[in-house]
Order: C-alpha cells, then structure tokens, then sequence
C-alpha cells in the first residue's frame, strides 16, 4: 500500500472510530496504536522521499518533496510520543472527576482528526486546500481547549476561535489575491492554486499583488504561529486546555503555520525580487521575539509561561527564515525540529507535575525533584534545553542565528542578545524553586507515562552533539528549496 | 471575456447594494433585524454571483451561486435565529462604542481600503473593477463590527459577514477559486457555525448570559 495514503487514512478513520464508538476500556490503546501506524506510514513515506526524490499524489493535488516531509515526520513523530502521554495523563484527569467519558472521546476523536487536517495541510499542493486544511485544525482544536468547560477554558476557547478565524480571514483573502494573480498567468483552470505551477511561474507574477498579497498571509498565518501583535490566543489557549493539547499546538501547529508562510515567501520572493518578504518577516519575528520575552516574568501560570516562551521561540525563527539563505534556512529548520521535541517535553513534564499538586500555579509546586526525580529531571534538563544551554540542540541552532545574524544584519544582534537574556533570568529563575525545595504532593492513580520526556531529550540532546549526515544532507536540500 | 457594461454595471451595483447593508449592520441595534440584514446580504451575493456565472459561463460559478443562496441566504440565518429563540438572548445589541462613530470609522476604513485595492484594481479587467475595493471595505467593516459589540451572537454574524466579504472577492474580482476550494471553504464555515452553536450553550450555562463582557478575567498580571 502507497505509506502516503496510509499516513492520511489512518487518522481519519480511527477518529471517526473512536467517535462512533465511545469511550471504551481500550480506546486510549487505539489512540495510540493510530498514531503508531501514522507515525511508521509516515517514516515510510520519508524513506520514499529521501530515497527517490519529490512526488505526486492524487494527481497533482497532494506534493510531497524534502521540505514537508521533514515536518511531515516530525508531526507523526510528536503525534506519537502525545498519544502515548496522554493515555495515563487523561486517565488521572477522569480518576480526579475533571473530564467525563463523552468528553474523553470527544477528546481522542478531535486528537485524530487534529492529526488529519495537520498532515493534510504540510503534504497538500494546493493553497486554497492549505487554507482549509489550517481552518479545519483550528475548529478540531477549539473544543479541545474548552474540554474542561470551566469559565476560564470557555473564555480561551472564544478567544482563540474568535482571533484565529479572524486571522485566518486574512490568510484567505492573500490566497485570493495570489489566485487573482495566478490566473493573469496560468490561466483558469483549477491549476493555479497549485504549488508547484506557481512556482514555475513565480517570476512572472505580478509583484505589487504579490506583495500585498503575502501580507495579507503572514499576518493571516501569523496568526496562528503566535506573532505579535496578533499572539493573544496563544497563552489562554495553552493555560486552560488539557495538557497533551498545549503539547500538540505548541510542538505542531505553530510549525505548520510557519510552514505555510515559508511556502508562500518563496513565490513572494520570486514574484518581488527584493527582500521585501523577507525584511517584513524579520521585523515580525524580532518585535514577537522581545515582547514574548518580557511578558515571561510576569507569569504566575507554569503552562502559560512556557506558552510564552513557545511565542519567543517562534519570533526567533521567523526572524532566521526572514535573513534567507543557506545558513539561516538550515538553522531555522533545526531550530524548529529542536523546539518542537524540546517544548512537547516539557509540556509532558509539566503536565504531570500539574497533576500531581494539583495546580498551575509556580509559586504552589515545589520540590518536584523529591516527590518524583523523574518528573523533576525530566522538568529541569527540559528547561535547560529550551533556554539553549550546550549541549542540547537549541543551542546548535540558536548559535547558527546569532552568528548569521552577527555577519548578515549586526543591528539586530543586541535585541536579541537581550530578549534572550531575560528570557533565561526569568523561565530559570521560576524552574528552579519548583524543582528543588520542600514539598507536599500526593500520589496519582495511574502512573505517568516518562518515557516520552527523556526520549525527546535524548533526540535534543544527540542532536546538539552530533547531526547524522544523512540528516545533514536532508536540511540541506530543505533550506535550499526556501531560497 | 468582455463584459457588456449592463454585466459590469449590475455587478457593480450588487457589490454596492452589499457594502450598504454592511453599514445598515454596522447601525443595527436588534439582534433578529442583525441576522436579516446578514441573510439579505447573503442574497445580493448569491445574485452578483449569478450574474458573474451567466456573464463567462463558467458551469462552476452556478454552483457556487447555488450554494451561497443555500447556505449563506437560507441554512445559516435560520440556524442563527433558532439559537436567538433557544438562548433568548436579549434583543439589544449593546455597542461598546457609540454608533455615530463606528460608522465615521468605518468610512475612514472604506477609504483606506479602495486606496489599497487601487493598484491592483488597474490591473483588473472591467468586470472586476472596483468590485475587490468593496470587498476589502466589506471585510474591514465585519471586522469593526467584532470589535465594537458586546454580544457573542453579534460578533458571529460579523465574523460571517466578513466571509462574505472574502467570498465577493472571490467571484468578482477572479471569477471563483477552483471548486475544490470553494466546497472546503463552505465546509469550515458551517462546522465553524455548528461548533460555535454548542459552544453557546456552553458560554451560557457557564456565564448565564452571552455578554462576552464576563469574559475577560483571563490577563497578563
């Protein structure tokens, strides 16, 4: 069987399954066993790939080449690892009275169906598809963040809905105007909205709607990747949701809206031939890069500050596609990868230890590192990544940044040189209380599931020492694709 | 693809008609007067559409026509006020700022917006001239209307008549986008709108009301 039909075939059918069929002793088993097999259909489809180069599905309707492939891999990758999470930590949320069973299907059911719209949206060719594909992962995961219908996860939830859909507006109306370029060239059959033809075409499209038209898309995706001035949605959003769901939008869907802007900048670039695209992203990233970094101390919420630091983070790596070029194309893939494994890590630990005191609040959880080691490592290394500490990978790819950025737009240096900093005074500063000193947690019905935690971290980490070559080779391709 | 100005003048005058009851929203202060002035407008989009599909002959555009008169005119008003009756919700819509200004604000967004469209207007072929400026506007004044109510319903009917506004742009200024799009685009809005109805009744089992007023505890401090 084609692994391409397979990867998007498996998450539809066990969600529609899965709704059809209830909460069941064995559903969590399913949930996982679905990701599983998306997860291998996926390596699979990667194998293809690297093996044999770019290819079609369906016509010419789904593209699959070395850039989404890579992300394509990572979604099922950290798909996995959250199901696999999620089974006990779902399970102590029913045991504790929080969640019940209708609302434990409609969480698995919407968690496949997430799955779906993501990997539809990375492999499709078409835009308008993107556009719709990025819509239906936003109505999947709305419920989701009011699963717990409390006042403040219905407040989150209204708020995402009503900021993203806005946001996601503006995404279609650039799609419009690059489809009212498009056919000026390619004519109006249904192939203007393919990739692929806008590519061969690029330089031949008009450069004042393309560029009105990309900034329609990035503020319109930008939305969704946490950008500010539009990020507000971002950090309630991942506060008041279930925990394996902050995973899945901080690790996942913030990558796939990043990776449609990336899609559009290449034809905007090609369009406008100047840096246009990539100045406007640059200033993007480095304004959501500061201002994500001072709103970090103020936060009382452990999940709402990692939330935050999921909006810095995406500021830098705005910032890195912004600069183009070989470089800084491969640093921001890496640092995408390193991100994403390093902040669904945390989340996990943060979920259990949530669980266990019983609060979100940072200044109630203390000595993790007594009531489980594992939870308290887990925590501790988790944050050391994320803040770039060598050896793990977030600092390979922050230093590919920095020193870019240091050779190719010394201006900027600075800024970020500080928001890192603060970010690091203030995200350790609060860690490290919670992991060491005194305690009074209880234990929890179902055991957490740690294994996911170190995985991803050993990834980080055997990433930050060594980058196998074939590895290497694939980022390669990937950066030089973007320009 | 020549229009004959009678084509290009009724397109014109839709796309008109529905930037005027965009305002007459803006200035609406019932809910259930709101939900008919958005069906209405859904109306005069299904016939610009109409006459963009007679006027090129293009089979996809009729069935884009078909389903805005379907779904925009008929299926989601009506869901709109069963959820109105079903809540009772208050037939005031309360404005956060007063509507003598909003709609001063909402001509400066009308000039802005032809001022963006301007460029690529000139570009355009005669049908579609104008018309993408008017689509913008439609889009910005939605937009303002979010902005400025109070009430969960009012900030829907905003939201969907800023798809409408992007659904305009669509048919007038490019003749539709391929139907595959426009099917999944129809798709997302009404599962958006069913979603947002359960959601409803959650706001207001949670709240007793749907004043989003009761929503704003959650805040960087």
């Amino acid at each position: 069987m084609d692994p391409f039909i397979l990867m998007l075939a498996i998450p539809l059918v066990s969600g529609a399954l899965l709704t059809v069929a209830g909460e069941r002793a064995w559903a969590p088993n399913l949930n996982i066993l679905a990701s599983l097999g998306t997860f291998l259909a996926a390596a699979g489809l990667t194998a293809e790939i690297v093996a044999s180069g770019p290819r079609f599905a369906f016509g010419e309707q789904f593209f699959i080449d070395s850039l989404n492939v890579f992300f394509v891999a990572l979604t099922a990758f950290v798909g996995l690892t959250t199901s696999i999470f999620s089974g006990p930590y779902m399970a102590n949320e029913a045991a504790h009275g929080r969640l019940t069973k209708p609302r434990l299907r409609l969480y698995k059911s919407m968690y496949q169906l997430f799955m779906f719209t993501m990997l539809v949206a990375l492999t499709t060719n078409n835009l308008g598809i993107l556009w719709v594909a990025m819509e239906a992962a936003t109505l999947t995961t709305v419920l989701l963040v009011s699963l717990y219908r409390t006042p403040a996860s219905l407040e989150a939830a209204w708020k995402y809905f009503i900021l993203c859909g806005v946001g996601i507006a503006q995404a279609l109306f650039g799609t419009i105007l690059l489809y009212f370029a498009a056919e000026r060239i390619l004519g109006e059959s249904g192939n203007a909205l393919l990739w692929t033809h806008l590519v061969s075409a690029k330089a031949f499209l008009d450069p004042n709607i393309m560029a009105l038209s990309f900034i329609f898309l990035l503020v319109g995706y930008g939305t969704k990747v946490g950008l500010a001035p539009l990020h507000n949605w971002l950090p309630d959003a991942h506060a008041e949701g279930p925990t394996p769901v902050s995973a899945v939008l901080s690790g996942l869907l913030l990558n796939v809206a990043l990776y449609a802007i990336l899609r559009c900048k290449v034809l905007a670039d090609g369009a406008i031939h100047s840096d246009f695209a990539g100045n406007l992203m640059m200033g993007f990233g480095l304004f959501t890069l500061l201002l994500a970094a001072f709103f970090l101390s103020k936060q009382k919420d452990v999940k709402r500050m990692f939330a935050y630091s999921s909006i810095e983070h995406m500021g830098l790596i705005t910032f890195a596609f912004g600069m183009g070029g070989a470089v800084a194309n491969f640093a921001g893939l890496l640092h995408m990868t390193m991100h994403s494994l390093t902040k669904s890590a945390i989340f996990f630990a943060v979920g259990h230890a949530t669980q266990k005191v019983g609060t979100q609040m940072m200044a109630d959880i203390r000595g993790l590192i007594r009531v489980n080691p594992l939870i308290g490592w887990g925590l501790l290394l988790g944050t050391l990544a994320i803040l770039g500490m060598p050896p793990f990978g977030v600092f390979a790819s922050e230093f590919m940044i920095l020193t870019h950025a240091m050779k190719h737009h010394a201006w900027a240096t600075p800024i970020m040189l500080l928001a890192l900093g603060v970010a690091f005074a203030a995200i350790f500063g609060k860690v490290q209380p919670m992991v060491f000193g005194e305690t009074k947690a209880k234990r929890l019905p179902h055991a957490p599931a740690i294994t996911p935690v170190f995985v991803h971290l050993a990834l980080v980490l055997m990433l930050g020492l060594y980058i196998p070559p074939y590895l290497t080779r694939w980022f390669e391709e990937a950066a030089r694709m973007l320009g | 693809m020549n229009a004959t100005p009678l084509f290009a003048q009724l397109i014109n005058l839709f796309a008109a008609v529905i930037l005027l009851l965009s305002f007459s929203m803006l200035a609406q202060r019932r809910v259930i007067q709101l939900i008919n002035l958005f069906a209405l407008q859904g109306f005069t989009l299904f016939l610009s559409t109409l006459v963009v599909a007679v006027n090129t002959g293009q089979s996809h555009l009729y069935w884009s026509a078909g389903l805005t008169l379907a779904l925009k005119a008929m299926l989601l008003p009506w869901i709109l006020h069963r959820l109105v009756r079903q809540l009772q919700v208050k037939s005031e819509v309360e404005p956060l700022v007063n509507i003598p200004t909003t709609m001063l604000i909402g001509i400066v967004l009308v000039m802005i917006s032809f001022n963006v469209a301007l460029p690529i207007s000139q570009l355009s072929s005669a049908i579609a001239r104008g018309t993408l400026g008017i689509a913008l506007a439609v889009v910005m004044l939605a937009f303002l209307m979010m902005i400025t109510r109070r009430k969960a319903i009012t900030q829907v009917v905003g939201f969907l008549s800023m798809e409408n506004g992007l659904f305009l742009a669509a048919t007038s200024a490019t003749y539709g986008m391929p139907m595959v799009v426009e099917l999944g685009i129809a798709l997302d809005v009404l599962v958006g709108v069913i979603i947002l109805g359960v959601f409803f009744f959650q706001i207001r089992d949670q709240f007793d009301s749907l004043d989003i007023h009761h929503m704003e505890r959650l805040k960087d401090n």
